[in-house]
């Protein structure tokens, strides 16, 4: 299926890009996220982020399913 | 909307007047300012970067709960994006509230909420020349936890 993934801070620069859409089989935001990791090695750890689907918060274990937009959230600085 | 972003220097006596309220006894606000240094180096500017359409949902609801939890009567978060210089002005928030009490506590809740949840992100430039994203290259360094509060996570 495919996603839309979009990329924020230290994992836009380490993917080299703010979006893409993906061709993916993983079935959950997690595994997603295992797909990415390897791909662009990023050198944040899944327990160190969250995850958005579709403008909201969810758990890792989230289904993802066809057209969906993913976010995965490096650990915030505002103020 | 209660929580909203500026990409241009923030209007707090605009956002002051918008909070404006006969029954309200007392207004408290804070801004938060761009430092010249942080843990030990000289920084020159700054870059922050948000996830927007989560961050102003976030933001209203860090607000919503202030108003429900306070006894407040108006309360709003304006947050910089873009680049900033030294003395620049990256968050304000404003409170106002029948007694002054109230205020304070509301205030300090939305700017604390604010700096843990809300997908902003601040890439600091540094005089040496090197530039890192705050909370997130010591997770990179050291990728086990420490309990170190400035090493928070949202």
């Amino acid at each position: 299926m495919q996603l839309k993934v979009h990329y924020y801070a230290l994992l836009r620069e380490q993917a080299g890009r703010s979006e893409e859409t993906i061709e993916t089989a993983a079935a959950t935001a997690s595994e997603l996220f295992g797909e990415l990791h390897a791909r662009y090695g990023f050198s944040l750890a899944r327990d160190q982020l969250k995850v958005a689907v579709n403008s909201e918060f969810r758990e890792w274990g989230h289904p993802l399913r066809a057209g969906d937009a993913v976010v995965f959230i490096p650990p915030v600085a505002g103020g | 909307m209660r929580f909203r972003f500026a990409s241009a220097p923030i209007d707090a006596a605009a956002g002051r007047r918008e909070l404006l309220d006969g029954a309200a006894g007392g207004y408290v606000s804070f801004e938060g300012w761009v430092r010249d240094h942080n843990e030990g180096l000289a920084v020159s500017r700054l870059e922050y970067e948000a996830f927007q359409e989560l961050a102003v949902k976030e933001g209203d609801r860090i607000v919503n709960e202030a108003l429900a939890r306070f006894p407040i009567k108006r309360a709003l978060c304006v947050h910089r994006v873009g680049d900033l210089s030294i003395g620049e002005m990256a968050v304000w928030v404003g409170v106002c509230a029948v007694h002054r009490g109230e205020a304070f506590d509301a205030c300090r809740y939305i700017i604390d909420e604010v700096k843990h949840r809300v997908p902003i992100w601040k890439k600091e430039h540094y005089r040496n020349g090197d530039s890192g994203w705050v909370n997130c290259e010591a997770c990179a360094a050291a990728p086990v936890h420490s309990h170190d509060p400035r090493h928070s996570h949202g």
